[in-house]
């Protein structure tokens, strides 16, 4: 601590016991939350508080004595100001670091959806914290294929951010050998499972859909596979598939399904924020959100699902316990 | 909600119950206590009763995949009882109903 200091206290206390005015109370109220930012400890006050007395007069052997109590006791609050200032301070490391990580997973998925003539895609995606567990992907290729993933990791923060990339790399080159959707999932299965901690698994649906033909094929791991809407009957359909969730057992196979859409035909894929989702005390049913997406239908692929996820966001009082992503698929 | 635990013990075997909220929060000292289990000397059989949890994400679902796999590696049977019916669907859609024993209690 400085002389400066020392002698602006020893005034400030001065000009106190000649007249104990308002102004010295608030100036010391100051002066507590600056030495609080030059990290001064509450023993050192006392120090400085015991010497300034010196500067004022004869102070009594027993007063002087009292402060080497005070010191050891104020020591302890002094220890536990250290420990918050460094817990602080790693908090903010910390917060720049996940501020990193959520930017890297932010470039893993598209910043654009494609435009198709006949084809629209709606997407919300939205993580509950910092971080989000569930992935998602949309690729064009030039045969008119446009392959969808939508994937839901265990855990979120940073373990779940690069799972995420090692799940897009893979899919990358994997996609390059042209497997189908099972093939892509029994290769992926065993990347992950090498790579993830025992307690981690994946749950995906990976599908490819043919803008030429409107056949959609794909497989699932784990995931609940979403709605098909057909236009002619007007009824939702659960979309069918069944498969290990990912990084479970290293041996794992699965099967190929395929959906053709006619026009007007609607394919929702979601992951468990949307189904698992708690309104109030229950748990959203399967048929209620049917109902709710049905109420949507006139509009477009986009709209409907930013109304959808607008609607379950307002029923659930603005709670978002899960990630939440739903990706929306609509012949025109 | 809290996780609350009653582990009832015999030399081959361990009932393990849970109570409460299975997720990111309660699921450490979860998998902590049915791990213990498992590492104890002579346990043939670890069981864990769900039939009082009443709600488990995927982090729930983890900690009984990392069990899984743990009880094949020391050789000691792991059996999951009274799954509540969205933890039983939960089960199913992971692919990990398939995979562990499930059994029916005998509050059931």
């Amino acid at each position: 601590m400085t002389r400066g200091i020392e002698k602006k206290y020893v005034q400030l206390l001065r000009d106190y016991l000649a007249g104990q005015g308002e102004d010295q109370l608030y100036d010391a109220q100051q002066l507590g939350k600056w030495l609080l930012l030059q990290d001064i400890s509450p023993e050192e006050m006392i120090d400085l508080h015991g010497r300034a007395l010196e500067y004022l007069g004869d102070v009594p052997e027993f007063v002087r004595a009292s402060f080497s109590i005070l010191t050891e006791v104020m020591i302890e609050y002094g220890n536990e100001h250290r420990s918050v200032t460094s817990m602080r301070s790693k908090h903010k490391q910390f917060q720049s670091e996940m501020a990193v990580a959520s930017a890297m997973q932010k470039s893993l998925v598209p910043q654009e959806l494609p435009v198709y003539p006949d084809v629209e895609i709606g997407l919300v995606s939205v993580a509950a914290k910092q971080i989000s567990g569930d992935y998602y992907n949309i690729v064009t290729h030039d045969d008119g294929r446009l392959c969808l993933t939508i994937s839901d990791i265990t855990g979120k923060g940073i373990s779940a951010a690069m799972c995420m990339s090692m799940l897009k790399y893979a899919m990358e080159s994997l996609g390059d050998m042209l497997h189908g959707p099972d093939e892509m999932l029994r290769h992926l299965n065993r990347v992950v499972e090498r790579n993830i901690d025992p307690s981690m698994f994946v749950t995906m649906l990976f599908g490819c859909y043919d803008t030429q033909k409107h056949r959609f094929r794909y497989a699932v791991a784990g995931h609940e596979p979403g709605f098909v809407y057909r236009a002619k009957e007007g009824r939702f359909y659960d979309m069918e598939g069944k498969g290990m969730a990912l990084g479970i057992c290293s041996d794992s196979h699965y099967q190929e399904y395929e959906v053709h859409l006619d026009v007007g035909d609607v394919l929702i894929l979601l992951t468990d924020g949307v189904t698992e989702r708690k309104i109030g005390r229950y748990y959203l049913h399967r048929d209620e959100l049917v109902s709710y997406l049905e109420a949507e239908l006139g509009t477009s692929a986009q709209v409907m699902a930013d109304n959808l996820y607008s609607k379950l966001l307002l029923l659930s009082q603005f709670e978002l316990p899960d990630d939440y992503t739903m990706m929306i698929l609509r012949r025109t | 909600m809290d996780l609350t635990m009653n582990i009832t013990r015999n030399e081959t075997e361990h009932l393990v119950s849970l109570s409460g909220d299975v997720d990111a929060f309660t699921g450490p000292k979860a998998k902590e206590a049915i791990m213990t289990s498992v590492e104890t000397p002579g346990v043939a059989v670890v069981v864990v009763d769900l039939s009082q949890v009443e709600y488990m994400d995927s982090t729930g679902i983890g900690i009984f995949i990392g069990v899984m796999k743990a009880c094949k590696q020391v050789g000691c049977d792991f059996v999951v009882q009274n799954l509540p019916s969205r933890v039983e669907r939960l089960f199913r859609i992971t692919g990990l109903y398939d995979l562990v024993s499930i059994r029916k209690g005998e509050s059931e």
